[in-house]
């Protein structure tokens, strides 16, 4: 059992990057490495990861990374694999790490060639609903009534696209949903990801202060109630078979959840939602859940 | 050995010989058999390489991009739309100074859609920073692919190897296939400096300032443009060092000699007809006619495009009563595109020939030996007042 | 086969810290460690450890009495917010400076 005692002090990533102050990201970047290693190798789109990787010609990462064009990370990283393997050094890991813009709009087409092609690397896609590192745009998992800069008065006319279950009906290796709540599940979810051969997808909760509008501070606090009201879920899907993990199975036993409100009001993005929109979000929470508990209880 | 084979198939050959690692295949016309003879050698054991069939041409490059970063010989080819939509690629591939050598299959480029031949495709990609290289037969193209890998891991610049769709990819001609073993001790194994390695991690492309910056142990790093410049600068080098890998292949394999042009009946020619590819072969036969009466012209295929063999164009030019480009791609709204690179090299020669323009066979529309023998008669025996201004050959027709 | 002296140039960087340079001057709040509150200070052993696992920028060390990198430290206030026994508060910056002006004075 992994915890903050027995997990290796080691780090990956040099301090005084360009990761805003609170970042969600930085977190969970920070503890996946410790699971990945140093025998890896990253591929990274135009993202937040970018920028906070380094700018030339210093690196805040300690991981050799291979910057490229924003549609091309699964087709790059397969490039990577590709040469590794012809040069013999297959215990290198390969693992593309990309935004929700990188992976649910511009990036699906090369990812969703990737998994049917059966390639061999871990794609790590960090969902903070929107493109933060452009000034936060809506994106295709941006949800619906959030403010961005693209949909100032309005808010987002459309429901997210729910990438995880996209991504599962490809049938890779490995779909995992984690959270910067909750880093040691995802150092765990790594563990197991790398440990596996195929392509591996986990997609990641980053809350982004800059772009959600809350405090620094309560980046971890609000990823918690995302997943404790259970809007953002926790789980894994092998073989076509999804299984709760830790902090979202616990909900299983209960018969309702705390209330989508709170989540909602800790950040301004939301301030343009009307009690109608605020509760269809619980209904379609409520709705989930029901399903869940009988095909999961 | 001698095979009688398509051009794509010459192109196939060159891979294999050149040992390639990685091979990124996404059809095209009139691509698709090169990577189709590329797919039945790897599955054959013919060619030890990982064979990644990409859902874009973007990917395609893409893919050759991460490969090379690794540390593997890569290679795909395209025409037309396909190398547009990789364009964004093609710009980092050269920017990234990665090794690649990649097959253009020229084709015209829509809209409206065509997949017959001309020369807009790797025409419209030359500012990209990429080493261009036209062919002009099938036993040009499996040398100079092979030539291709050891120039591109020598100056660390991707070079585009162009030869006709249809007229070459698809034609058969006889050709021989070099000897493995020679080839071997030829080409050296896949070399780049900034190989993605654990045991010495960088971060590859990253964003760059405009301004030059100091690094972790405070010496001062170039900004952008200062790299950029040294891409430009570096593509220059490029111009000696091919010459000193044909002179080397030539010896170990007999053919070669003249990598940056070559010229026909040029020898103490009034006019000279330049152009590049297959088309060059073709105006031979006008050359010929014209020279029996009493017309001395002469034709240089232009091989090396980009870097742009300035120095050499000159060299070649200066001397002529009057220089004749024919091509199949211009600049929309200006004019011929090798025109304009000819012309403005010639500029600040004292004494100049005139030099006009042709453009012919776009989208594959027929060159007939009287379009080439009619056109280079009229600019051989025009008066002053022949306007310089591109001429469309072969228009509704 | 070196018929090349070239000398490539490209966005190629060795890593390091500070690229954004000293993030501590980001600060308007930063972290007190009230190690009187501080489970793994209080009992002297390895235990807890919550802040440095959160710290998204990692300048919290992992000890018995953890330290906060002040170069570096964000402010955020992750550590604080998180912190299971409110052992962490965030304090202005500015009252701070004024502190530590007088302290220098006075030396």
């Amino acid at each position: 059992m992994t915890n903050p005692v027995n997990l290796t002090a080691e780090e990956f990533i040099y301090p005084g990057n360009r990761a805003c102050s609170g970042c969600g990201l930085s977190t969970l970047y920070r503890i996946g490495l410790k699971a990945l290693g140093r025998d890896s190798i990253f591929v990274v789109p135009p993202s937040c990861l970018t920028v906070m990787q380094g700018l030339y010609p210093i690196a805040a990462t300690q991981i050799p990374s291979l910057n490229v064009t924003f549609a091309s990370t699964a087709a790059a990283a397969t490039g990577v694999r590709a040469a590794l393997k012809a040069r013999g050094k297959e215990n290198i890991k390969v693992v593309a790490w990309a935004g929700d813009g990188g992976t649910s709009d511009i990036g699906i087409q090369s990812l969703s060639a990737a998994i049917e092609r059966g390639e061999d690397f871990l794609y790590i896609c960090y969902d903070n609903e929107a493109y933060m590192n452009t000034g936060v745009q809506r994106s295709g998992t941006t949800p619906k009534g959030a403010y961005t800069t693209n949909t100032p008065i309005k808010g987002k006319i459309q429901k997210n696209k729910d990438l995880p279950t996209i991504i599962a009906a490809h049938n890779p290796t490995y779909v995992a949903t984690c959270s910067a709540a909750y880093p040691l599940d995802f150092h765990n979810k790594i563990l197991k990801a790398i440990s596996l051969k195929g392509m591996k997808y986990i997609h990641i909760h980053t809350p982004c202060p800059s772009g959600w509008g809350m405090e620094e501070r309560l980046s971890i606090t609000v990823g918690k109630m995302a997943v404790n009201a259970g809007l953002f879920d926790l789980y894994e899907v092998e073989n076509g078979k999804k299984t709760l993990s830790g902090p979202s199975a616990k909900l299983l036993k209960r018969e309702t959840l705390p209330r989508i409100d709170e989540y909602l009001k800790a950040q301004s993005r939301f301030r343009m939602l009307s009690e109608e929109q605020v509760a269809e979000i619980q209904a379609e929470i409520d709705a989930k859940w029901e399903k869940y508990r009988q095909e999961m209880a | 050995m001698k095979k009688i084979e398509s051009g794509n198939v010459a192109a196939a050959l060159g891979v294999k010989l050149s040992r390639v690692q990685v091979v990124a295949a996404y059809p095209i016309t009139p691509q698709t058999p090169l990577t189709e003879k590329l797919s039945e050698l790897i599955e054959g054991d013919e060619l030890k390489a990982e064979y990644i069939t990409v859902e874009s041409e973007h990917s395609a490059l893409a893919v050759c991009i991460g490969a090379a970063s690794a540390g593997a010989r890569a290679f795909t080819a395209t025409s037309a739309n396909g190398l547009l939509y990789m364009s964004e690629q093609v710009h980092w591939a050269a920017g990234a100074r990665l090794p690649l050598v990649m097959c253009v299959v020229n084709r015209g480029v829509g809209a409206p859609w065509t997949v017959w031949n001309d020369h807009q495709d790797s025409i419209s990609q030359r500012d990209a920073g990429w080493i261009q290289i036209y062919v002009n037969d099938h036993q040009e193209i499996i040398d100079t692919v092979i030539k291709a890998f050891r120039l591109a891991e020598a100056v660390s610049i991707p070079v585009m190897v162009c030869y006709d769709g249809y007229y070459l990819s698809h034609t058969y001609m006889p050709f021989d296939v070099p000897d493995e073993q020679i080839v071997d001790s030829f080409l050296p194994e896949y070399q780049y400096k900034h190989t993605l390695d654990p045991q010495n991690p960088e971060n590859l492309n990253t964003v760059t300032m405009p301004f030059a910056r100091p690094d972790r142990d405070g010496v001062t790093q170039p900004g952008y443009m200062d790299i950029r410049h040294n891409l430009h600068v570096e593509l220059g080098t490029a111009i000696p060092v091919f010459e000193q890998i044909d002179a080397a292949y030539k010896e170990a394999f007999g053919r070669g000699g003249k990598p940056i042009m070559s010229d026909y009946r040029c020898e103490g020619a009034e006019y000279i007809v330049v152009a590049m590819g297959s088309l060059a072969n073709r105006i031979k036969d006008a050359v010929d006619e014209l020279n029996d009466e009493g017309v001395k012209v002469g034709v240089l295929s232009l091989h090396l495009y980009r870097p742009f063999p300035r120095v050499q164009i000159i060299a070649a030019l200066e001397n002529a009563k009057g220089v004749i480009v024919i091509e199949k791609a211009l600049s929309y709204g200006n004019e011929g595109a090798l025109f304009g690179d000819i012309k403005a090299a010639l500029y600040p020669c004292e004494k100049k020939p005139f030099v006009h323009n042709y453009i012919i066979g776009l989208g594959g529309r027929e060159i007939k030996q009287a379009d080439l023998y009619d056109s280079i008669k009229a600019s051989c025996t025009a008066s002053e007042n022949f306007e310089d201004v591109s001429r469309w050959i072969g228009l509704n027709r | 086969m070196d018929e090349c002296k070239c000398e490539i140039k490209t966005s190629n960087s060795k890593s390091g810290p500070g690229d954004a340079g000293r993030t501590g001057s980001w600060r308007v709040e930063r972290p007190v460690i009230d190690l009187s509150k501080c489970t793994p200070a209080k009992r002297q052993k390895d235990s807890c450890y919550l802040c440095w696992l959160y710290c998204p920028d990692g300048v919290i060390s992992k000890e018995l009495e953890p330290k906060i990198d002040l170069e570096y430290c964000k402010g955020c206030g992750i550590c604080a917010q998180e912190c299971p026994t409110g052992a962490i508060t965030m304090v202005e910056e500015t009252s701070l400076i004024e502190e530590e002006k007088k302290t220098n004075e006075k030396n």
